[in-house]
């Protein structure tokens, strides 16, 4: 009987403890959320959206040049990166197999997933700013795009992999091909899953500073020239965040709240997908 | 010491000596009988007998993965399909194949059945109606799906897709079709209803069926092969292995003695 009521204590104990702990957890995101709303809310307007980048000391102006720029960055690194990550992806899953290049890729690939994103961006700033000799738009794209890659490829194998074989072996009986097989069948039994991951990698992505500071650097001036410095809401944010102007300052509370919940509408939406997906 | 009679209809397949290894692992050793044609001719045996890996002879689907390999031949209407130049893709038109687990493909009713007849090029679109429907006809499905051909394929039950997929295998009129114990994952009405599919398609094609279920043999088929650790022990017709067998070991298993 004693040995039951010490069981049933530390039972309580423990519970009491973990839920403690996961409450410590999401107190910070809750924390975080609602500090961005409460400071940031009043500095969102129409104005914001549409109004042209505020000069020095200006009181209105907006981050038009900033959404667009960071849009353009994120669009161009994803149409960049899907193709590469699914095709890589394939290759893994339905040639590579277990093959040993197949796995030496796969950890490869989750090497360049651990790379610092500024390790990433230094490294397109030495090939391709550097010797173009100015910061520009499509630079960002591409260190971007390099960070995407991993994440497509590593959840595309991974979906390829959970279609039954009997579904592919199904395909081949009835006269298919393996282009058809892989193409009608396999990418369509995938399809949710590979959405998901790309754009749970573009919420994993959409964020990043670090990538875009040595190679689409800033840009004060509207612009649509990927060729061009481009301006990015987060480095926007970080500029605007450090100077000595009150609308300055607002208006990178406005960005924050912008990106951050772009970011996490992304990633909600991958998860209500995934979960329609994997609830049968 | 195998006992295999010479069947009294036309041959439509001869094994012929045949061999096959996983590997260097040699799965079936030395196996020879002849398929008649139009006729339902089981394939029984205890689990790794074999069995199924001698169905997947016939549409060469082992050739999917590396280090298989076969040896003898097996002749479809005379021509041997083992043979590296024969077109495999010809022969899986040939040959269908329905399997143990419903395969239906993630697409909808209607484009599961045309599946095939689509790979093979057919694009008129009446014609593919009427094939479509044709298919689901003798599946015994036509009048569950009609109304809704264009609903999801994995929206029907578990029996419903396993006659989907023998829609689906008989849309490209093939001549010869096997089956990979196509009623192990389903319940016993849908089990019935497929063995009545099976039994429909006598006299139309040559089917040969994997089953472990010995009354299932008993019911569906005109010949019946017993395998026992990759050899064929004995072929003969239906009637005669479940009520004479002739071999002791053909004996023991269909009466329960081992299995």
């Amino acid at each position: 009987m004693d040995a039951v009521k010490r069981r049933k204590i530390v039972n309580g104990v423990v519970l009491v403890l973990s839920t403690l702990a996961a409450l410590f957890g999401l107190m910070w995101l809750f924390w975080i959320l609602g500090t961005l709303l409460y400071k940031g809310l009043g500095s969102l307007s129409w104005e914001v959206f549409v109004g042209d980048p505020p000069g020095p000391g200006d009181n209105t102006g907006g981050l038009k040049h900033a959404i667009v720029g960071q849009t353009l960055i994120v669009l161009i690194a994803t149409v960049i990166g899907i193709p590469l990550g699914i095709l890589a992806g394939t290759y893994l899953s339905e040639y590579g197999g277990n093959s040993r290049i197949a796995n030496f890729i796969r950890d490869l690939s989750d090497v360049v997933m651990s790379v610092p994103s500024i390790v990433v961006g230094t490294f397109i700033y030495a090939i391709m700013v550097k010797p173009a000799g100015h910061f520009m738009g499509i630079a960002g794209s591409i260190s971007l795009a390099i960070m995407m890659i991993p994440i497509i490829l590593r959840t595309t194998d991974d979906m390829l992999r959970m279609v039954p074989p009997e579904l592919r072996e199904a395909a081949y009986a009835l006269g298919a091909t393996k282009f058809k097989v892989i193409k009608d069948v396999v990418y369509r039994a995938a399809i949710t899953g590979i959405v998901t991951g790309v754009i749970l990698s573009v919420a994993r992505i959409g964020g990043e500073t670090a990538p875009l500071l040595f190679t689409s650097f800033n840009n004060n001036f509207f612009t649509l020239n990927m060729f061009q410095p481009m301006a990015s809401l987060t480095v926007t944010m970080y500029d605007y965040a450090m100077s000595p102007y009150k609308y300055w300052q607002q208006l990178a509370w406005a960005a924050a709240i912008i990106l951050t919940f772009g970011v996490l509408g992304a990633n909600i939406l991958g998860r209500v997908i995934a979960h329609y997906k994997f609830k049968k | 010491m195998a006992f295999v009679i010479e069947p009294s209809e036309p041959v439509k397949i001869v094994v012929d000596h045949l061999k096959f290894f996983y590997s260097d692992h040699q799965v079936l050793k030395d196996i020879s009988f002849k398929v008649p044609e139009k006729r339902v001719t089981a394939l029984i045996g205890p689990s790794g007998c074999g069995k199924t890996t001698l169905l997947r002879c016939f549409n060469r689907m082992h050739d999917l993965y590396p280090g298989n390999r076969y040896e003898g031949r097996i002749l479809l209407d005379g021509e041997n399909i083992l043979d590296p130049n024969y077109d495999v893709i010809k022969l899986r038109i040939r040959v269908g194949m329905v399997f143990q687990k419903p395969t239906a493909f993630p697409m909808s009713i209607f484009d599961n059945v045309a599946y095939g007849l689509r790979l093979q090029g057919l694009k008129n679109k009446t014609e593919l109606v009427d094939r479509v429907e044709k298919a689901l006809k003798d599946a015994a499905l036509w009048d569950e799906v009609k109304d809704k051909l264009n609903k999801p394929a994995t929206a029907l039950s578990g029996g419903q897709q396993q006659r989907l997929c023998i829609a689906r295998a008989i849309a490209v009129e093939p001549e010869v079709l096997l089956f990979d114990e196509p009623t192990s994952a389903l319940d016993p009405i849908s089990t019935a209803k497929i063995e009545e599919l099976v039994v429909s398609f006598r006299d139309k094609l040559t089917v040969i069926i994997v089953t472990h279920n010995m009354q299932q043999a008993a019911r569906v088929s005109d010949y019946t092969a017993f395998m026992y650790m990759g050899e064929l022990i004995e072929f003969n017709k239906t009637e005669e292995i479940f009520v004479k067998p002739k071999e002791k070991l053909t004996e023991d298993y269909i009466t329960g003695r081992f299995g």
